[in-house]
């Protein structure tokens, strides 16, 4: 199974994995249209973390034993048996904020609704996650790793 | 015969089901339930009431999630009664079901006090659906409502029936709101927009009296207050607490205290038998000592804690304590263990409240590690401070750190996310 890892060392906090991460997020999946035309604007479900000198991008880490899948109340957080993704159905979720509470990269974030949470789905339509795809310095590789 | 009973469907059930699938794919399993039909999330009866959520969005696993993990689910039945000796639960009807492993996952009922005009019609408690289907259906009908008891429960159902037009008046004994989890700031900021929702809070004070109409004394028509004073309802609904539901081990050798004891790997005294979610007294990390904590997601955590040691997967409960996400009204809360320190050295609170912003932050600090969480309106980064928090990390030289908006991950020296992050993902 692949996922992202984060390679700190070669961030520069440009942020372009926040702003392909919202255009794959949107609607239109067209960068002037999802900034300048989607009310409101898709998050970015990545988040470029500063705290000078250092900076990252961090998403969802799809954890083995994931503490938001055994919190979530309403059952749409999930560990997709086949993949060991963890899912999020937002018509499932109720916006109770638990799994915000219990994940330790706070890579859980409210949507632009506020009203139901959204996290890195690993962009299951793409060959390559759009963060990684567009981090122009190497700084989020996406590889095989061991479950 | 039955390798695998639990007695219980809801939240610790659940886990421990799915605990022991993981495990054991054959063994059988059966589950006991009073419930007609299980597998649907208890936090969620409130969103039933106001109409945000219908009956299917309240079901948290899967449908057929019994069948799936091929679990003889024996629902609308009670167990009456338990032999330790011959291993085996007695049930209200049909065949006593023997076990190997038994977990007792009977949750907690509601605390209702005496009080006089209790059993008239209109009152209600609110722990399970059929109390939900029973509330909404009274709801068109009714104009106002008395909610008595004004912690997680009671604030869920006034925010509930404030969303379907009813005029709410919330009867609370102490002082100040959740004053459980809230210290007086946060409990101010969430009783302000309370307040702006058109509910009339009454603090100090508790429902004496339940009064009938004047057409009809059998049906609720008002509340009258420990004040004296008559509030005029349709509706009371009692949310002073839960009380573990211990009965089925009274009399037994299985040991008990306000909820039946259980230890790091969720057994009881008894072999084989294991205890997990609200009647369970298990291990809280921040106080150090076993108590009864009443919350979804310690009590799946705990059921698959249970599950795996009862499949013969070892693996202990890194322990729970009070945590609670709040939306209430629309303001986002996280409260995270200690939120009143006891007025003592030991403690330290550090705080920053902009109330022109409505935003709320304290950390409550022993011995320099973080042992409280209080975050209003800001909080995507709660489980950051929360894993902090569980690992007892010493923060003392990024304390005032700790309540900036930027804190986040990469305010961590890298030497202790290399500490307590495993795996690649620094």
């Amino acid at each position: 199974m692949k996922r992202i890892i984060v390679k700190e060392e070669y961030c520069m906090g440009c942020g372009l994995c926040e702003v392909y991460c919202t255009v794959q997020h949107s609607k239109s999946k067209d960068i002037i249209k999802a900034y300048n035309r989607e009310n409101p604007r898709p998050i970015s479900r990545v988040k470029l973390e500063v705290h000078k000198p250092v900076s990252f991008a961090i998403q969802c880490r799809h954890c083995e034993d994931a503490p938001c899948v055994t919190a979530c109340l309403s059952g749409a957080m999930q560990k997709d048996e086949e993949t060991g993704l963890v899912t999020h159905d937002p018509e499932k979720c109720i916006g109770c904020w638990t799994c915000i509470m219990v994940c330790p990269y706070g890579a859980i974030k409210m949507d632009a609704s506020g009203k139901v949470v959204s996290k890195c789905d690993l962009c299951s339509e793409l060959e390559v996650p759009a963060c990684v795809a567009n981090c122009p310095n190497g700084a989020l590789v996406y590889k095989e790793v061991k479950p | 015969m039955s390798k695998y009973v639990i007695v219980g469907a809801s939240a610790a059930g659940i886990g421990a089901v799915e605990a022991i699938r993981e495990v054991d794919p054959i063994g059988t399993i059966t589950v006991i339930s009073e419930e007609p039909c299980p597998q649907y999330s208890r936090p969620m009866i409130s969103d039933l009431v106001s109409g945000k959520a219908n009956f299917d969005k309240m079901m948290c696993r899967e449908d057929q999630f019994w069948e799936k993990n091929g679990v003889q689910a024996l629902t609308g039945r009670t167990a009456v009664s338990l032999n330790l000796a011959d291993k085996y639960v007695a049930l209200d009807k049909g065949e006593p079901v023997n076990f190997e492993k038994l977990l007792l996952a009977t949750g907690g009922k509601p605390f209702v006090p005496k009080i006089e005009g209790a059993d008239k019609d209109g009152v209600f408690t609110f722990t399970t659906l059929s109390d939900a289907e029973s509330l909404a259906a009274k709801i068109e009908a009714a104009k106002s409502a008395v909610v008595i008891g004004a912690g997680l429960i009671g604030v869920s159902v006034t925010e509930a029936l404030v969303k379907r037009g009813l005029k709410v008046t919330m009867v609370e004994l102490k002082d100040k709101i959740l004053s459980l989890i809230l210290d007086p700031t946060a409990s101010e900021m969430v009783e302000t927009v309370i307040r702006k929702a058109g509910v009339t809070i009454a603090t100090g004070q508790t429902v004496q009296r339940i009064v009938g109409k004047p057409e009809d004394d059998d049906v609720v028509g008002g509340a009258v207050l420990t004040s004296g004073k008559q509030v005029q309802c349709d509706l009371v609904i009692i949310a002073i607490g839960v009380i573990p539901r211990t009965e089925l081990v009274s009399g037994t050798d299985v040991k008990t205290n306000r909820g039946i004891l259980v230890d790091r790997f969720m057994r009881t005294n008894v072999s084989d038998v294991y205890a997990s979610g609200d009647v369970a007294e298990a291990y809280d990390f921040v106080f150090g000592e076993n108590r009864l904590l009443p919350l979804w997601p310690l009590a799946q955590l705990e059921g698959k804690v249970a599950g795996y040691n009862m499949a013969g997967k070892k693996a202990d409960y890194p322990g729970g304590t009070a945590m609670s996400a709040l939306k209430y009204f629309g303001i986002p809360i996280i409260s995270i263990g200690i939120a009143n320190p006891k007025d003592d050295t030991a403690y330290e609170s550090i705080v920053k409240h902009e109330p022109e912003r409505n935003l709320y932050r304290k950390i409550v600090l022993k011995d320099n590690a973080i042992v409280g969480i209080t975050l209003v309106n800001d909080i995507e980064q709660a489980g950051v401070l929360f894993h902090l928090m569980k690992n007892g990390v010493n923060v003392k030289k990024f304390k005032q750190e700790l309540l900036s908006e930027d804190f986040c991950l990469a305010t961590l020296p890298r030497s202790l996310r290399r500490k307590v992050y495993p795996g690649e993902y620094k």
